[in-house]
């Protein structure tokens, strides 16, 4: 674990919390899974196993008005973001409950109370969104950021050059957030990414970008505290590149041919979770105990939420020409 | 109440002014459309800038996907942008923010989003522009759901169908068209908002109906004469909405004249003649008095040569030929 650029941020409470999203994070997705192998949710699933700091030690620093943009790999940007998980599973399930009634679903769930104010199956397209609720922040005159999280595949898009351009012209409180599992769907990182780091793509749209170890909650954390703040100060934007590794492949069911089983082990091997509890325990900023109980509260809130979800019932179907328009439409 | 001659981009000018100062919730965005690099290619947007400030007219990089997400993201945050994609062929650049996103975050989200952005665009073949500047794309637009689409041809009519896109709370694109753009025309001083989704009567008649939109009603009107002097009563609709597009108005006329013919700019293969002539002779087929007829661009790209492209206009005289053709 990376030594603490600013240390006194960083109380026993802040560390915790980041731990509680990650746990989180961790539950909630394991939960989904055994629900779809049980047949009990049918869904495309793309777990984000293993990328649980990047969006918890950024989500510690981010208010409950700021806004966040992500993918189909976003659950845990959501979760992180103190979702409530009730019509989350509502949603995934597609039922009523859900936070759009079931018609999102797990690739595009909608959530303005918690700040998910986009989820995107289109590769890319996270990031034009959240300029746009930059800009609308820096009208207003507040303080609030906005944050876009893609993939390392999807800064191979048009629109990820676009955006940092248009994000550095006009000075947008918005961090691009990427995170960089090494993979786009099959392909290796070499195999589609003209850099060795996707940060240095930074500099040619003038705005300071870093490499950060995404799996090192302090080093995530410091990375986002500079590029939050910066927004907030109205400096403009920053690139945050944050490697990790996906466990569970690109989608539930991959057969993960196209890496080797060493890697994946070794990647495994250095899952943050459990270092990161142990490294909480060791120094001194929480206990074994403690940290079982939140763990317990947590996955009560879980079972809870999920028992809801399946059990709230499908939408109705004049629900499918309702919401294309604000006003009902006939045909 | 006074009116005033003016043109089509004038009356945009005009509505632009009159929403922005009548609600600070409304942007503007686009490539030069702020005063410094000259208030717009065509000048639509002059002076905005200086009388309402750059934060709220921005000029852009040449970055159409990004000039959409920028209005979504401020539209889901309560603005109103209106974006300008210079020219109608570039939206197609901007596709996924258009039709993923800004036509489908109402839906998907349960009705929890609204993005009430406009997108001003302009095309239109006859400046012999050739294959990448001038298509009229309305049936790609008016076939994805959650998108309004706007088609004027007089300058009253672009001044108040553009304010209520600004104020309609879901996405608009208003289609800017170059055979009606400097043609001028009255435009009361209070010319308000005209209401979306609502047909107007050029002309009425009572042997045929012509149900035409954008630059086309103009040639359409130039047929009119000569059919009058054929003898043929036409009734010319000019439908001012492609989607949603007035149903009621259409079928109302056909069910009085007993003939239809839809006339469009765009491409005729696959085009929203094509939705336009089904309905009426699914709802109407027993009281039609000759099959209903669509007149559209061939299945060609606009092509530069002036020959060609006079060719893959419909002419006025197109028109009266099928009228006429409507008549026997
Ligand atoms: C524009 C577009 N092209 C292709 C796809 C299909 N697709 C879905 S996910 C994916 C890989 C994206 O990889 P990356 O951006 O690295 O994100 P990750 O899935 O690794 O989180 C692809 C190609 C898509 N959804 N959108």
């Amino acid at each position: 674990m990376a030594e603490l650029s600013n240390a006194a941020a960083l109380s026993p409470e802040v560390l915790v919390d980041i731990y509680r999203r990650m746990i989180r994070i961790e539950r909630n997705d394991d939960a989904i899974r055994k629900t779809i192998r049980l047949g009990r949710l049918v869904m495309p699933y793309y777990s984000a196993r293993g990328q649980e700091v990047i969006p918890s030690a950024i989500s510690s620093l981010l208010n409950a008005d700021d806004k966040i943009c992500t993918i189909y790999r976003g659950i845990h940007d959501m979760v992180a973001k103190d979702m409530p998980l009730r019509p989350l599973w509502a949603e995934i399930a597609g039922r009523v409950d859900g936070t759009c009634k079931g018609k999102g679903g797990p690739m595009h769930l909608t959530h303005p109370e918690t700040g998910v104010m986009v989820t995107t199956g289109i590769v890319g397209s996270s990031m034009p969104i959240a300029n746009g609720l930059a800009w609308a922040a820096k009208l207003d005159g507040s303080k609030r950021v906005t944050v876009a999280y893609f993939g390392d595949g999807a800064s191979n898009i048009g629109a990820f050059h676009e955006s940092l351009n248009l994000a550095s012209v006009w000075k947008l409180p918005v961090i691009f957030v990427c995170q960089n599992n090494g993979f786009a769907e099959h392909t290796r990182y070499e195999n589609g990414t003209s850099v060795d780091f996707i940060a240095k793509r930074a500099i040619g749209y003038g705005m300071p970008g870093h490499t950060v170890d995404g799996n090192d909650p302090l080093a995530m954390y410091t990375a986002a505290h500079e590029a939050i703040t910066r927004a907030r100060d109205g400096e403009g934007p920053t690139l945050l590149e944050c490697k990790t590794f996906r466990f569970l492949g690109h989608v539930l069911g991959d057969d993960d041919k196209y890496m080797t089983k060493e890697e994946k082990a070794a990647a495994i091997e250095k899952d943050p979770l459990p270092a990161f509890k142990a490294w909480l325990i060791a120094q001194g900023h929480a206990t074994e105990a403690t940290l079982a109980a939140l763990q317990a509260e947590i996955e009560a809130e879980i079972e809870d939420a999920q028992e809801f979800g399946l059990a709230s019932p499908p939408p109705s179907l004049d629900e499918l020409r309702r919401d294309v328009f604000a006003q009902e439409i006939a045909a | 109440m006074s009116a005033q001659k003016m043109n089509a981009l004038q009356a945009v000018n005009a509505a632009l002014v009159q929403a922005m100062a009548e609600d600070d919730k409304v942007l503007v965005l686009g490539e030069d459309v702020a005063d410094r690099e000259g208030g717009g290619v065509t000048g639509a947007t002059a002076g905005l800038s200086t009388r309402f400030g750059d934060d709220r007219v921005k000029s852009t990089p040449i970055s159409e996907q990004a000039i959409i997400g920028a209005a979504i993201g401020a539209a889901l945050s309560g603005y109103k942008p209106v974006a300008e994609i210079m020219l109608m062929n570039f939206t197609t650049v901007a596709m996924d923010m258009i039709f993923n996103h800004a036509a489908k975050l109402r839906f998907m989200s349960g009705g929890q989003s609204t993005v009430p952005i406009t997108i001003r665009t302009l095309t239109g073949a006859g400046w012999q522009t050739a294959g990448q500047h001038a298509d009229h794309l309305e049936g790609w637009f008016a076939h994805s759901a959650g998108i309004k689409v706007v088609a004027p041809s007089s300058p009253a009519d672009y001044k108040g169908l553009l304010l209520s896109c600004i104020q309609d709370p879901d996405p608009c694109i208003f289609i800017e068209s170059a055979g009606s753009l400097f043609i001028p025309g009255e435009v009361a001083d209070d010319q308000g908002p005209i209401p979306l989704g609502k047909a107007r009567i050029v002309q009425e008649g009572t042997d045929v109906t012509i149900v035409s939109w954008s630059s086309q009603i103009i040639r359409c009107q130039q047929a009119l004469q000569p059919l009058a002097e054929a003898g043929i009563s036409v009734e010319l609709v000019d439908l001012r909405t492609v989607s949603p597009w007035d149903k009621e108005a259409v079928l109302a006329s056909v069910a009085k004249t007993g003939r239809l013919l839809v006339a469009h700019e765009a491409v005729r293969s696959f085009g929203p003649g094509a939705e336009i002539a089904s309905t009426v002779a699914e709802e109407l087929f027993g009281q039609l008095k000759a099959p209903v007829r669509r007149l559209g661009a061939p299945y060609s790209p606009v092509p530069f040569a002036k020959v060609l492209e006079d060719a893959y206009i419909v002419s006025p005289e197109r028109v009266v030929e099928a009228i006429k053709g409507l008549m026997v």
